[in-house]
């Protein structure tokens, strides 16, 4: 009798662990569905409005063709300011942290802060910027999209440049004191050097993050229906576009919209591939 | 700067007063660039204090006129200038509970498989993918889930959902209304797969940190893998896993462009989580180019402050919950 009992106990444990161990592989194929979908539907509807007038042409007007130039310049031209902006601040800022302030109060503060800041809504970046640049100004502009952007940038690069250099063993760091290197020319020449692919890795999460951001963009840099690399007026982005068309009657838009998003999605993607990378190789 | 750094190494035969002055050149260096790096670091600072400075001022004229009704109110119009923030504030927490709901669970049965039942060369490549999820820009969440997720609930889920519950009482009202495709729900859903990565990539290093002397001991006990999981494994990450759970709300209530889409901006509050609603994000984004005057525009200035201070709210404590695990495994 005890036997059978036991058995009984011994077959539902068993069951139990069956149902758990399939709904866990239901689960991962649930989460990995979702991504194969939405790249199969970005291909379908990306590919079918991909041509040389995407990249030559500027934004149409509605009804009519046209492409993506003006939005692709300008997401390129606000980026790229805002890495040069946002980087040297995150890795001076990330410097600090790994080397000088390891253990003191101040440190850990910042640390927490950037670490909010990095989870922050971006809307809310937006709106910080629309307060201190786009306001007193009197106009949006390329460079408060910019700004917002490395608003984005910086604890992102803060975080991955602290934890790289941690990566750093601290023998390194000393045999440099040994030989009498001030500490400064430890970390530029030592430190630097060890982590660099680590910090590269960094960046290239950083870009791969503000490429896709819209919400801070729509009301600071705005948009701009024309050709404008002028960083003093409201300025076309591509996420922004794909916002305006995507949500418009027009089908030449929504075909537009589809396309950008394509672009968008294979730069991101292919980003944060070469960024893994980098530092797989390393590990 | 390394000029400096050898003529003052191999000059020995020259004066030293040319030493002298060379070190003190590095000694210089060396104090610039600390202060460099610290002043870098209260630019950091600043930028918080910033945000939430500009967040108050910003929103001084709506607080001041409505007072606190404005967090209790639900009327939402800008002809007559009374702005209430309760609906904004109701979609987000819904969208956000019902992206946890589905999210959390998934998310943990994801890391359990990746770290328990995964076999090793399978690994690697299903968190990246997992990870990639993460990194597709919200605004393609948005559009995908606007063309393709919302015509698809509203063709074959919502119906369902709607004749299932229908006489059902208390659900009959949660799933009530004719199917939009786009909605609460539809938002929430799309939510979730957001935040699905972020819940799986920190439950997975946490499960990944349990002493396998621990799992071993228990295997030896004669569990199966799901009892070492649940009475093990989830028990001794408890700190991080929740860690990881509140930074995922934190994403999930902050998040603004795939709601935009799909959410269909009414300023309601709605019973049905298949009507149309709108969340605080949601509305600033489709309505602060718009809005005209002071006070609409210093409403939807303030709803930003009510959501920075929840999402603060929730990342500290993620943050706190994590510290605490670190400090648990020194």
């Amino acid at each position: 009798m005890a036997e059978i009992r036991k058995n009984a106990l011994y077959a539902r444990r068993r069951m139990r662990d069956s149902m758990a161990t399939s709904l866990a592989y239901a689960a991962t194929l649930f989460g990995l569905g979702w991504l194969v979908l939405i790249l199969a539907v970005l291909l379908f509807h990306g590919f079918g409005g991909l041509s040389l007038s995407v990249f030559t042409e500027n934004t149409p007007p509605p009804g009519s063709d046209g492409g993506l130039l003006n939005a692709i310049v300008g997401s390129i031209v606000m980026t790229v300011l805002a890495i040069v902006i946002g980087t040297p601040i995150g890795i001076l800022a990330g410097t600090y942290l790994a080397e000088y302030g390891r253990h003191d109060k101040l440190a850990s503060v910042v640390r927490f802060i950037n670490d909010i800041l990095l989870s922050a809504p971006s809307i809310v970046i937006g709106l910080f910027i629309y307060e201190v640049m786009v306001a007193p100004m009197g106009h949006f502009s390329g460079y408060a999209g910019a700004v917002a952007l490395a608003v984005i940038v910086i604890p992102v690069v803060v975080r991955t440049t602290e934890d790289m250099l941690r990566l750093v063993p601290d023998t390194l760091r000393e045999a440099a004191a040994s030989i009498g290197l001030p500490r400064s020319h430890m970390i530029v020449r030592i430190a630097y050097r060890a982590a660099r692919a680590g910090i590269v890795t960094g960046i290239l999460l950083a870009i791969a993050r503000i490429s896709g951001e819209t919400a801070p963009l729509l009301f600071t840099a705005l948009n701009n229906q024309f050709w404008s690399v002028n960083m003093n007026a409201p300025m076309p982005s591509l996420p922004v576009v794909i916002f305006q068309f995507a949500l418009s009657p027009y089908e030449e838009w929504q075909s537009l919209a589809w396309t950008g998003a394509l672009l968008i999605t294979v730069t991101v993607l292919a980003l944060s591939i070469i960024a893994r990378s980098l530092t797989a190789r390393k590990s | 700067m390394s000029e400096v750094a050898l003529n003052g190494t191999t000059a020995t035969t020259s004066a030293a007063l040319s030493r002298a002055s060379a070190l003190n050149r590095l000694r210089l260096s060396d104090v610039v660039f600390r202060e460099l790096t610290r002043v870098a670091i209260f630019a950091v600072l600043a930028l918080l204090s910033g945000v939430i400075l500009a967040l108050i001022i910003g929103s001084v004229p709506a607080l001041s006129a409505f007072g606190l009704s404005f967090v209790t109110t639900e009327v939402w119009n800008p002809v007559t200038e009374k702005f209430g923030a309760l609906a904004p504030i109701y979609g987000t927490l819904v969208t956000s509970a019902i992206a946890m709901v589905i999210a959390v669970p998934v998310g943990l049965m994801v890391a359990f498989f990746l770290t328990q039942l995964c076999p090793l060369w399978l690994r690697r490549p299903i968190a990246i993918a997992i990870e990639l999820l993460a990194g597709i820009p919200s605004i393609i969440y948005g559009i995908w889930g606007l063309f393709v997720f919302a015509p698809f609930l509203q063709k074959h889920i919502q119906p369902f959902l709607i004749d299932t519950f229908d006489g059902v009482p208390g659900l009959q009202d949660v799933f009530a209304g004719p199917p939009y495709g786009i909605g609460v729900l539809t938002a929430g859903f799309i939510l979730a797969i957001m935040v699905l990565p972020f819940i799986t990539a920190i439950s997975r290093d946490v499960f990944d940190a349990v002493p396998p002397v621990l799992k071993e001991a228990a295997y030896g006990l004669g569990c199966t893998r799901w009892e070492v999981f649940k009475h093990v494994v989830l028990p001794f990450t408890r700190v991080g896993v929740i860690g990881g759970v509140m930074l995922g709300l934190g994403r999930a209530l902050g998040e603004t462009m795939a709601v935009t889409f799909v959410i269909g901006n009414a300023h309601t509050v709605s019973a049905s989580i298949l009507a149309p609603g709108t969340t605080i994000s949601a509305s600033i984004a489709n309505e602060f180019t718009e809005a005209v005057g002071d006070l609409y525009t210093s409403s939807l200035i303030a709803l930003g402050l009510i959501l920075f201070v929840i999402t603060f709210i929730v990342l500290a404590i993620a943050r706190y919950m994590l510290l605490r695990l670190q400090q648990q495994g020194r």
